[in-house]
Formats: structure tokens, sequence, C-alpha cells
């Protein structure tokens, strides 16, 4: 009897919802949505026991429930905490959690390489934007940041363990939906890495998932490594008939060009559900079906306003009205030169062609 | 001279083995508990002992029994603690080494009260030579029917397990500890749930200290009043304390709890003075992870009163001007040791220790123990000091685990009372190369406010 099933009243920054009994704060706090779900960074609803070791969903409980209306004396997880009927949780209305967020925000970034501009992960780094909305705007920490060497596991993935922020999903993926696990992490603290043993290969039709959920650059894909940045890109869903996997994706394209295949994510950056059932893509899809032949497109993908990606976007884009004429009188100012005729590398006048850039176009011509 | 329960045998000759043990009244415990009282019973006794938790949290033993869920056809698990890891302590090793036949029959006692008919001490790796002295002392009460099937005829079974770790301070925390048991990466779990709810293989467990399960003994035989009379307050019994550091005597003291840390420091039945003629500067009552107190803390508490040694004098005054029982590794420093350097040994301890697991924890020890070497080799400067302050604040309280906890209150407390050490050590690197702060003013009497 789903009608008579006694929901629990939740207050999460005076906003009270009725939610299910067993909810974590945090997927209470995204029934909400807005500014007061905590950002997660370890936890991903579809991978079973992860979660709790970022730290960045910390909230204060004032009020345990209604029973028992004692406030929690530590900020808690809220991935990992179920909530109480009357249950009052401060999230950005807590000076404490603000606090204890900005220095997560700094102990993640400490040893992280700030490679921003040579990342593939840029633009839908899930820490580029956790530091962008909590971060300080500069680090206290003056010391050597640990480095590792690069590695390729497997012909799809190369890992970049220096980015890693040990979040553990990875291995979450590699243990629940892939048949066996060949990677882990290794040593323990601050000079814990993931690795596969003795450098093995992941082999596995499901392992390119990892990239999908990996909050940052430090497991990429090798078959898109430096094609192009994502905010290039152009993200179309489409799907096809696969035997293995649901063939639901979203495809990142440059003109008719597929650079990229991922599964389609949700407004939380995690792989998207169908009938509760996580939308995990096979390699084959992921890797191998770089045509749009090879899909059914099915329309471009919904990206949040907020995210970079989206100014690639230019379905129904309006160009902003050129007020330079106007100013001037009707003239056209007269340029000292046009970058066009100097630089090498823009030899290409993009606004001249008749469609999208391709990476054709930039093709070396010959001579 | 204090009463001794746990170590009072210690010494005769042969009392590692079976037939020196029985012969001096061992085993005592486990024929009255199993033949006279109910499980119940022996958990009641224990509750009524007020006994405390001897690994350094100091939480009442029998509460966390009570806590055990009981579901049916579930099977309940002790797992004795005895990776003894922290930096100071050592009196389990002594227990174990020396009389092990006492925590053998605490063991049994115990799990007959929590109702395990499998219990495992997970023992740290580098007491490799212990499992051996453990191992044995089982196969003995094996031989001799105290172990089993159908135990002394009253159908009570029970196997005891020994599992060596593998060199890992984190695995002392019981929830890494029981991931480690069922052979996993020793990382903490998430609480909730409980290890009383959800422990070993997902059954309901206790996880005990080595000296709590011993303790167990003398409850047992006396009954939980009589051993409640000993001691004072809500620090009933007796304690083991692994005194070491700059003092005459170093080694593990059985304490009972009514006497004060300057007798137990000064008299010669314990520590017998600070060696070599030296003054008293610093102290960490209860293990490394406990914050230090400088001389005229540790002696009187900021009120004034002597400061005895129990859990609550102890952490009299909180972590301003107090400090923690712990888990009883009490490190005097005298006053030609080095605060900062200290320090920053413990911090490079606990940042080889850390788990990895949770950010905090992960990042910020390697942090503090980076900035702690520059202050410790006279390239420190002195915002480093507020900011080694602001990290640990970020750290405490912010972990999965007490690691983190353990981690920052250290460094905290060395911050909070040692702070002109550390300023020194900015102002004058080149000094602070070559000589010591030495005492200063950190065994001044403190003036005490007086009341109006």
């Amino acid at each position: 009897m789903a009608e008579e099933k006694k929901l629990f009243k939740v207050t999460i920054d005076n906003i009270t919802i009725d939610v299910e009994p067993g909810t974590t704060i945090l997927n209470a706090a995204r029934q909400i949505g807005g500014d007061v779900t905590p950002p997660a960074m370890c936890y991903y609803s579809k991978l079973q026991g992860s979660g709790g070791k970022c730290r960045t969903c910390l909230v204060e409980v004032a009020a345990g429930s209604a029973a028992d209306p004692r406030p929690m004396p530590k900020l808690v997880a809220s991935c990992r905490t179920t909530v109480m009927d009357g249950m009052v949780v401060k999230n950005i209305t807590s000076e404490r959690v603000l606090d204890a967020r900005a220095g997560v925000v700094e102990f993640l970034l400490l040893n992280h390489p700030l490679d921003c501009p040579i990342c593939d992960q840029a633009g839908e780094c899930h820490l580029q934007d956790l530091s962008y909305e909590h971060g300080k705007e500069g680090t206290r920490y003056e010391f050597k940041r640990r480095t590792f060497e690069k590695e390729d596991i497997g012909p799809y993935i190369q890992l970049h363990m220096t980015r890693c922020i040990l979040c553990y999903r990875c291995t979450y993926v590699a243990d629940q939906i892939t048949n066996n696990r060949v990677h882990g992490i290794l040593d323990r603290g601050d000079h814990a890495e993931i690795s596969t043993y003795i450098s093995k290969a992941i082999d596995n039709d499901f392992s390119g998932n990892m990239i999908d959920v990996c909050p940052v650059g430090a497991l990429t894909d090798k078959t898109f490594r430096f094609k192009n940045r994502v905010w290039f890109t152009k993200p179309v869903d489409a799907h096809r008939d696969c035997e293995k996997c649901c063939g639901k994706v979203t495809l990142w394209q440059r003109g008719d060009e597929v650079l990229r295949v991922t599964a389609r994510k949700d407004q939380w950056g995690e792989v998207q559900s169908y009938d509760s059932k996580p939308g995990w893509i096979c390699n084959t899809c992921r890797f191998d079906k770089k045509h749009v032949n090879d899909w059914v497109i099915e329309g471009p993908t919904k990206i949040s306003r907020h995210s970079v990606i989206s100014q690639g976007h230019y379905v129904g884009m309006q160009k902003p009205k050129e007020t330079m004429p106007e100013v001037m009188g009707g003239r056209a100012p007269k340029l000292l030169m046009d970058i066009h005729e100097i630089s090498e590398v823009n030899s290409v006048d993009i606004s001249a062609l008749p469609g999208p850039a391709t990476s054709k176009t930039f093709e070396k011509k010959e001579q | 001279m204090g009463r001794k329960l746990l170590l009072d045998k210690a010494n005769i000759e042969g009392i590692r083995y079976y037939d020196v043990y029985r012969r001096e009244g061992g085993y005592r415990s486990v024929e009255k508990a199993l033949k006279s009282m109910t499980p119940d019973q022996v958990t009641d006794e224990v509750k009524k002992s007020g006994l405390r938790g001897r690994g350094g949290a100091g939480f009442p033993t029998g509460m966390k029994w009570s806590f055990l869920a009981k579901p049916e056809g579930v099977p309940r698990y002790l797992v004795v603690n005895a990776d003894e890891s922290e930096p100071g302590t050592f009196k389990d090793r002594y227990l174990m080494e020396f009389i092990p036949h006492l925590l053998i029959e605490g063991m049994i006692t115990s799990s007959y009260a929590l109702g395990s008919n499998r219990s495992y001490i997970y023992i740290r790796g580098e007491y490799a030579w212990i499992v051996d002295i453990l191992e044995q002392a089982i196969a003995e009460a094996k031989n001799n029917g105290w172990l089993g099937k159908n135990i002394l005829g009253t159908g009570f079974d029970l196997e005891i397990y020994v599992q060596r770790g593998a060199g890992a301070y984190i695995c002392g925390e019981e929830t890494a500890l029981l991931e480690s048991l069922e052979g996993k990466r020793g990382n903490p779990r998430i609480k909730p749930p409980f290890p009383a709810v959800k422990g070993l293989w997902d059954c309901p467990t206790v996880v005990n200290n080595v000296e709590t399960i011993t303790a167990v003994v003398p409850i047992v035989n006396e009954g939980g009043e009589e051993y409640a009379k000993i001691g004072v307050g809500k620090s009933t019994g007796t304690k083991l304390i692994s005194a070491c550091g700059n003092i005459n005597k170093p080694g593990v003291y059985e304490i009972d709890m009514t006497i004060s840390v300057e007798e137990f420091i000064y008299s010669d039945e314990y520590c017998g003075g600070i060696a070599n003629g030296r003054k008293l500067k610093a102290c960490i009552p209860g293990g490394s992870s406990v914050p230090i107190l400088p001389a005229n803390l540790l002696l009187k508490t900021a009120k004034g009163e002597t400061r005895y040694m129990n859990y609550e004098s102890l952490a009299d005054g909180g972590f301003a001007t107090g400090s923690m029982m712990g888990s009883g590794g009490f490190i005097v420093m005298d006053d030609s040791q080095c605060v900062v350097r200290h320090t920053y040994t413990l911090a490079r301890f606990y940042r080889h220790e850390s788990c990895g697991q949770c950010s905090p924890c992960r990042e910020g020890t390697g942090w503090m123990e980076k900035i702690l070497w520059n202050l410790e080799t006279g390239k420190g400067k002195m915002s480093d000091i507020d900011l080694l302050w602001d990290i640990q604040r970020k750290i405490e309280g912010n972990t999965i685990c007490p690691l983190g906890d353990a981690a920052a209150w250290p460094v905290a407390a060395a911050i909070r009372h040692f702070r002109d050490e550390f300023e020194w050590h900015v102002t004058n690197p080149d000094d602070a190369q070559r000589r010591n702060y030495g005492l200063a003013h950190y065994a001044d009497p403190i003036k005490v406010a007086t009341p109006a």
C-alpha cells in the first residue's frame, strides 16, 4: 500500500519536504534541488557502498528527529546518513558547514595538479565546479605536489593518477558492473594510488564506465584524448540496439563527426537510470561506434545553462546585435591587421565556413 | 600500594603456561560463570563494575555489551582488539606476553556472556612472537577442556582464533579491524551501522581491547560491586599504564586510579622520577593521540587542584587545559626535549598511517607534517603556526574515523600550550638548530583565579 506508507518530514535549510523512510539526507536535498543540495564528489547513487569519503557533503543536523530533537555533535556526511522523521538539517545556512566545506575543497585541491588547460575533463569536471562554487581563490599550500607517472590501463583508458582525488568510484564500478576487478587502491594515505595489479590491463566490456564515474580527469577516454575541448563539441542524445547494454548514449559531435560517446548523465552528473536501472553502456558502444550512421539521433542533449558546455549549444542561438556601426555612424572600423593574414595557426576563418568546423577543416593542406 | 588485579601474579615463574596458571587459581571465572550464572548475569556484573573500555575512548563496557543486537539464527562474534599500535602504549603486549591465559580466560567468560561461539584475537602484525604464545595457550586451554565443544559439560561451544594484522595502525580502529579480519583492505567503515548491529561478516559483533577483556576475569571472580569499589567515581577498577620517556623506570604499571599524577611520576614504586636529574617539561598522559600537557597543567588542574590518574581528573578542563586517559600510554618528556620536533614526529606518524579514504585526513596530515618540518628546520614563518591551527581545526571531527581527530589533537595541544616555543623556532631559526627551548616557563605554577 504505497499510499499508506508513512513519509518522513525533513527540513533542510528551512525547506520542508516529505521523503520515504531510508532516504539519505543528500537524496532528500536533491529532491528539493537547487542551492540546498550539498555537493558530492564520491557518492554515486548507482554504486552501492559509495560515499562518505570525500566529506564535501557534510551537513549539520540541528535536530536528530521529532522523537529525539538533540542535535548531532559532529557534522555528518549527508550521503550516508538516513533521514529521521522531524529531522532538521542545515546546509548552506550553517557557518560550520560552509567553513568545513571550504576546508575540504582546499584539501582536495592540495595535491591536484590544476592542469585544467590540458585536461580533457575540463568543462565537465566536478572538482572544477566544486572549487568554483565552494573554494577560496587561492591555496595556502607551498609544497611540492605529489605526482605519478601516467599509466595506460587497457587499450581504451588512460589513468592519470596525479589528478585523482581517491573517490573510489571506479573501484566500485569494477566491483559491481564488471565481472572481475583487477584494479584497486594500493598503499595508503596521501601516497595511496589507484592501480591495476602489476600493470594488468583492464579488459572488460563495461570498464569504460569508470571514465564516466570519475569526477576528475584521472581516468580519460584514450579515443578522445586531446581531440577537442568538451565545450566545442555538441552533445546529442542517440541510441542503438545493443545486446550488451541499454544502448542509450550521448554523442559528442563536431559537425557530423562523433568525437566521443558517453552514457547519458542526469543533472547530478550521474549516469541516468531507465526503469530504475542505471544506464551503463558497454565498450562497443563507447569506443567502437564512432559514426553517426551507427546511431539513431534523438535530438540535442539538455545541458544546464550554467555549464560551459552549453555555450556550444548553438541551436536557437541569437547573434548579438552589432553595435559598432551604430556608434561609428554607419562606418566600419578599420582594422590595423587581420589575424587571419598573419597567423599560421588560425588559417581558417571559422566564421566564413557554411557549417561547423570539424577536424577536417584544420587538416594541413598540401602546399 | 594500590591493589593489583591483573598483574598480581605476573611475576610467578611459568605463569605463561597452563599448569602454573591453573594452580594459581586460573580459570575460576570460567567455572563460576558457566556453571552458576546466565549470560545476562555476567553482563550485569560487568555493568555493575562500571568497567570502561581500556582501548582509549573509555566507553562503558557493560553498556557496549548490552547494545549487541541478538537476532535469531545469526551468529554473534567477540573480537579482541590486540592491534596495539599507539605510540607509547605497550600494556596489551605485556599482558599477552606474560599471562596469555588471562586473556583466554577473559575471552571464554565474555564470549559466554555475549553468546559468541567463535571469537577472534586480531593481533598486531609486529607482535609476531606473541601469536605463538597465544596459540600455545589456546592449544593448552583446548587440551584441558576449556575450549571446543560442550565446555565443562554446559553445552557452550567456543573456538578462539588468532589473526595477525599486516602492520597498519588504522586496523586498530574497530571497523577497520573488522574489514581487515574479513580479508579486505583495512579501511574504516562509515558508521552507522555500528558493529553491535552489523559487524564481522554483517553479524552483531563486540570489539573490545585486550585489557578490557582481561578485566572481566576479576569482575566475575569478585563480583561487579566489589570491583567498582576500587578506584574513584566513574573510574573503577585498575588500569594498566605503560610509562615511557625520560623517566627512571619505564614499564607497565597497574594503578588503581586514586593516585596523583605527581606520585605516579616521582614515586619509586612507579616511574621513579625524571631520568638524569632533569626537570619535567611535558607529558602525554594517554598515548600519542591525546593532547600534550605542560608540566604545570599536568600536575595541577587549571583550578589549582591536584590532578589524579583517572579518566575524569585527566580530562578536567576539557581540551583547553586538560587531556585524556586514552589507552594509558604515559609519555614523559624532560626539559631537553623539543616540542616542535616531537609534534613533527607524531604528524609524520599519522601521515604515514592515514588510510587515505577521506580527504581531510589524507591531505591534511601530509600538509601538517610538511609545515612542521619547515618549522623544525628553521624555515618556518609566523603565519605557519596559525595555518597549522586552521588545518587541524578543519580535520578534527570531519573525518570518517577517529584517526583524523588523533592526528589533529596533538598538533592543536602543542600549539595551544607551547606556542612560544613554536614562535621561538620562527624568530631564532639558527638557535633552534643548535639548542632546545628548554623548560622555559612550562613548570611555573599557574595563577589560579581566586573565587570571588
